[in-house]
């Protein structure tokens, strides 16, 4: 019993930082309908900001993401403009192998910046560890911190795509840009705006998620990114609660994959699983049916 | 104007194209390439003047990607060696390092790469995957072939199969290795946890798509089942999965293992120490030579690492001069300390050229004559390094070097005799 | 030449790339045979060969059957596993080694074909983004099969075993396929020559069936699938033929990639090369086979030349720029109309040429 509570909780570790990256990937693809496979790269920086600014300048964790944040919403906003923008017409496809030209670029000029030399990001989130059931079961204030930011960032999105004025506007482009815009909806800003609140929240991914798995490499992002993918499909991709909920039973599957059956098939088996869930759900567990016009 | 812009950079790409295909045509195998042929040469560092008559010396290994640090580390190192033999005077030697990004066809096309250059000795390969490839061609193109840190025993070929005794790949007489061979150091471990009775129940976590990890674990548990070594649990990650070791530390610690056997890099033992501390278990960790550099990792908590076991036949704090000066001229010029990779490889430019001058070997032989030169050289000299003290190489191409039992204590390397 | 003009378009476009790959071929080949190509192109002949099925293939399902496929490396991998093995196990058996490739080719591309069967039961249930995370997870799926797989041979014949290393295996035995360590010694049967006429087979079996009856079928599926099937076409037998087809084809590039190759491993057949291939497909344009073709070529030369080389640390760094870069022009609306400007001034002139002839 407690070997299986344990595994869940480490599972539930695992996949709320799934999660959070996979809640930026939704955000990005629901409005500009893009697979923005760049976005692991972005939680990369975001990473070796936060990274710098803790050990090499010393200051507060706090600042430190802060800044990883600022540096991620700008570096999203001008990957955008140069890189997606100008192929806002162009068929998806183009816009994909763009965005993988966008992660290499990254992961490369990050080689080159920072160096290939392993950094071990600083354990920051310091605190004694809940302990249940007679100490047998511990719960890190790393899952804690984990689990409480993807709830909160998820009912923060929930809220402003639902009530802001800004959220309405990209429910509406993420609908049909051309209606929007007839609609006096600015949809380049829209987008941009898309960006820059996925990009922040990569920032706060990378660092969450190097907080539970501290080695800092510049491939660290891709994949991190691929699960996340792979998450935000398995809960319906375009769904915030989804990207929530799928994230979280990857890290799940993940975990029991490897505990139950063997840690050599781990991977293929949160794949298969993945099939079997989209047999039964062809468009994820919380995917929006889409009804076909005819 | 922008439709002019646009077009200028088409333009432009196109014969930046162009004119790189038409570079590719022009080396032609059967001359020697020429000297001046600044285009290919310039990953040399331009203070390692090329001369007339230098040995050229290729080597290929990740410069990019997830395992550049290995990459970047060996070719460091051979640069500091040549350098420092160049300004001796003697012999010289041209050297160029080619990426591979850690992946055999491309490590394949960077030895072809070199091949065009002229070389005339081969590094090899830094890592196993790659080394494997390379190692089969050089052998193809009788190059001499001698590897820093592809560990592998399919580099060298001609050694049986620990597990079911049959000898799978022939032996590649030009090939050898300056790093310890796999199974040597797996069953090196075993024998040295059960002399020194360090466990009483193991646990093993090794990386089972990776060919190193996988090689020393193959020996260990051949060789502890010969000793009845007691391993109660053998859990493994992949390079998808390095991440989260819940499950594997989990496994381990529920068996109630003393000890756990980590033949891996040491990144992921860096994160392995970090979880296990976080999961409050503590048993005795035992390494081998991928562990050395976990006191490099910038920012790692060496507390963690403490009481950690390892063979390694470096030691980047030794006190002996060689390794001092080394040490000293890799932190100018890289502004880190070296790991195992970096001395590796300068030991084995040096051992090459040593052999080089011993057989009196000039820039204008064949490279198919060098190639026998260095196997006698290799076969019968003993050599000096910062990685050992009277290394030798038998016919089989693995070296003879004793490891370095060492154990880490207050953030340092301590000699575990 | 009068006559060549007569011929649709479209036939006339297939003619030329036949035409082209021969004409290539007819200028490589001899510079190859006197060792007049540097060895790093010399190197690549097969590879090359090799990524242009592929990106055939790929363009098949991309292109003409209109799905995003993330996981085409997983048939590369199935064929060249299967070819190579076959290969391997056949050498006393088939001593040509022409013969012998071409068994493991036709092996390699059975194998695929019978997975890609397999595979297309969840494909064919499901659109866009949804089928290509099936692909992606079938990808790492087969990448962790392939890792846990042990084949020898002996006198007995072959042994396999999954997750366990192989033990034992009888006098004069040897491992083939080693799992993590894949197949290290492979004896390279592969040619220039092989690869050519794979690459001319894939070309008449591309073609053939996009000309065919079914291609037009798969094609109307592509671009209405509801007016297609109300029209009464089988959504599912056209979908399989075409993904089926692509899948043994990679199947058949994978077996002359790992017979051209001196060792594989599985890690070699992961994400990061289905997305290659899948780059190659959309720069050379989809649908547009001589694209695909130009395409893989061009960028599996492009890092290996001297001057990228000669880049050192910031040759990836380039090779991302130029990635994005090519993106942004040939889809930027600017170039584009330049380009169409120009091809309707050529469209004139053909016609005006017609009708004075």
């Amino acid at each position: 019993m407690v070997i299986f509570l344990t595994r869940l909780i480490n599972g539930i570790s695992l996949g709320s930082v799934y999660a959070i990256i996979a809640l930026g990937y939704t955000m990005v693809y629901g409005i500009a309908k893009m697979l923005n496979f760049a976005h692991g790269d972005v939680i990369m920086v975001g990473a070796y900001v936060c990274f710098f600014a803790i050990s090499s300048y010393h200051l507060n964790p706090v600042v430190g993401v802060l800044l990883a944040m600022l540096v991620c919403t700008v570096l999203g906003m001008v990957i955008e403009r140069l890189a997606y923008k100008p192929l806002r017409q162009a068929p998806s496809l183009a816009v994909l192998i763009t965005a993988i030209g966008v992660s290499y670029f990254l992961q490369n000029g990050a080689q080159l910046l920072w160096g290939t030399n392993n950094k071990m990001f600083p354990a920051f989130l310091k605190g004694n560890a809940l302990q249940l059931m007679d100490g047998q079961l511990k719960i890190s204030v790393t899952t804690v911190v984990n689990v409480v930011v993807c709830v909160v960032v998820m009912l923060a999105l929930t809220w402003f795509t639902g009530k802001t004025k800004m959220g309405k506007a990209m429910r509406a482009c993420s609908e049909d840009k051309g209606a929007a815009q007839l609609m006096g909806i600015n949809v380049d800003t829209t987008i941009s705006m898309t960006f820059a609140i996925g990009s922040a929240l990569a920032a706060v991914a990378g660092v969450l998620y190097m907080s539970s798995y501290p080695i800092l490499v510049p491939t660290t992002g891709s994949m991190p990114g691929i699960k996340a993918f792979t998450a935000a499909v398995f809960g319906g991709i375009g769904s915030i609660p989804g990207a929530l909920l799928g994230g979280l039973l990857l890290g799940i599957i993940e975990i029991f994959a490897g505990g139950y059956i063997s840690t050599q098939l781990q991977n293929a088996i949160v794949f298969a699983v993945l099939i079997v869930v989209l047999l039964v759900k062809p468009t994820g567990l919380l995917g929006k049916q889409i009804r076909e016009k005819v | 104007m922008k439709k002019t812009l646009a077009l200028l950079l088409a333009v432009c790409m196109m014969a930046a194209m162009l004119a790189g295909c038409a570079g590719g045509d022009d080396a032609d195998p059967t001359k020697p390439a020429d000297p001046t042929d600044a285009v290919v040469d310039n990953t040399t560092d331009p203070t390692v003047a090329p001369a007339e008559n230098a040995i050229k010396i290729g080597g290929v290994g990740p410069l990019t990607g997830g395992a550049a640090i290995y990459g970047n580390a060996a070719a460091n190192g051979a640069k500091i060696a040549a350098e420092e033999i160049n300004a001796l005077g003697g012999l010289q030697l041209d050297l160029n390092y080619q990426d591979d990004a850690h992946d055999a066809e491309k490590s394949v096309n960077a030895y072809n790469t070199l091949k065009g250059w002229g070389m005339q000795v081969f590094l090899g390969s830094v890592t196993s995957t790659p080394g494997v490839a390379t190692s089969q061609e050089a052998n193809n193109d009788h190059i001499f072939y001698l590897t820093p840190s592809a560990s592998s025993t399919d580099v060298l070929g001609g050694v049986a199969n620990p597990l079911t005794g049959t000898v799978d790949i022939a032996r590649k007489d030009n090939v050898f290795q300056m790093c310890f061979v796999d199974p040597n150091q797996g069953a090196a471990s075993a024998q040295y946890i059960a002399d020194q009775t360090l466990g009483t129940k193991i646990a093993v976590i090794y990386k089972n798509d990776d060919v190193y990890s996988t090689g020393v674990y193959q020996s260990f548990d051949a060789k502890a089942k010969e000793l009845g070594l007691n391993v109660v649990s053998v859990t493994t990650f992949t390079e998808d999965t390095k991440t989260d070791f819940s499950v594997q530390l989990g496994d381990a610690q529920s068996k109630g293992a003393d000890l756990v056997f980590l033949p891996m890099y040491y990144d992921a033992a860096a994160l392995i120490f970090t979880q296990a501390n976080a999961m409050g278990y503590a048993p005795k960790w035992f390494g081998i030579d991928g562990m050395d550099g976990i006191l490099g990792v910038e920012g790692f908590d060496t507390s963690l690492a403490e009481g950690v076991m390892l063979l390694t036949p470096f030691n980047a704090d030794a006190e002996d001069e060689a390794t001092q000066s080394f040490v000293a001229k890799y932190k100018a010029a890289y502004g880190e300390v070296p790991n195992q990779f970096a001395a590796d490889a300068y030991d084995c430019v040096y051992a090459i050229y040593a052999a080089l001058t011993n057989a009196g070997v000039t820039a204008d032989m064949s490279v198919g004559d060098i190639c026998d030169a260095l196997i006698a050289q290799f076969t019968s000299m003993t050599f000096d390094g910062l990685t050992g003290e009277g290394m030798t190489w038998a016919a089989d191409g693995a070296v003879t070097k004793s490891p370095k039992g060492m154990v880490i204590q207050n953030g340092a390397y301590v000699g575990m005799d | 030449m009068n006559k060549l003009k007569k011929l649709s378009p479209a036939v006339r476009t297939n003619y030329l790339t036949y035409l082209g790959v021969i004409a290539a071929f007819a200028i490589l080949q001899p510079l190859a045979m006197r060792g007049k190509l540097s060895p790093t192109l010399q190197g690549q002949l097969v590879p090359i060969c090799a990524y242009v099925v592929m990106t055939l293939s790929l363009n098949l399902t991309v292109g003409v059957l209109g799905e995003l496929s993330l996981g085409h490396a997983g048939f590369m991998s199935v064929g060249a596993f299967s070819g190579a093995v076959a290969a391997s196990a056949l050498q006393n058996a088939i001593p040509n080694t022409g013969l012998r490739l071409a068994a493991a080719i036709l092996i390699g591309a059975v194998f695929a074909g019978v997975v890609g069967v397999l595979i297309s039961v969840p494909v064919l249930r499901l659109n866009g983004d949804y089928l290509a995370i099936v692909t992606l997870a079938f990808g790492q799926i087969i990448k962790s099969i392939v890792e846990n797989l042990y084949i020898g041979i002996d006198a007995k014949g072959l042994h396999g075993a999954f997750l366990k290393p192989l033990t034992s295996l009888g006098e004069g035995g040897r491992m083939i396929l080693n799992g993590p360590m894949g197949i290290p010694n492979i004896t390279k049967i592969s040619t220039f020559l092989a690869g050519f006429v794979l690459i001319l087979v894939t070309l008449a079996v591309i073609f053939n069936l996009v000309n065919s009856r079914a291609g037009r079928a798969i094609m109307a599926i592509r671009d209405n699938r509801i007016a297609a099937e109300s029209v009464g076409l089988n959504i599912t037998k056209y979908k399989m033929m075409a993904f089926v087809t692509s899948a043994a084809l990679a199947g058949a590039a994978g077996a002359l990639f790992a017979l051209g190759q001196p060792a594989i491993v599985a890690s070699k057949f992961d994400f990061n090369t289905s997305i290659l291939i899948l780059v190659y497909v959309v720069l050379g344009g989809q649908g547009k086979m001589w694209g695909s073709i130009i395409a893989a070529t061009f960028l599996t030369v492009l890092p290996e030349t001297p001057a990228m080389r000669g880049l050192a640390d910031y040759r990836m760094l380039v090779y991302a720029v130029v990635l994005i870069v090519v993106m942004l022009v040939t889809n930027s609306p600017a170039i584009k109309s330049f380009f169409s400007r120009f091809k309707k001034e050529q469209e004139s002139e053909t016609t005006k040429g017609g009708e004075q002839a």
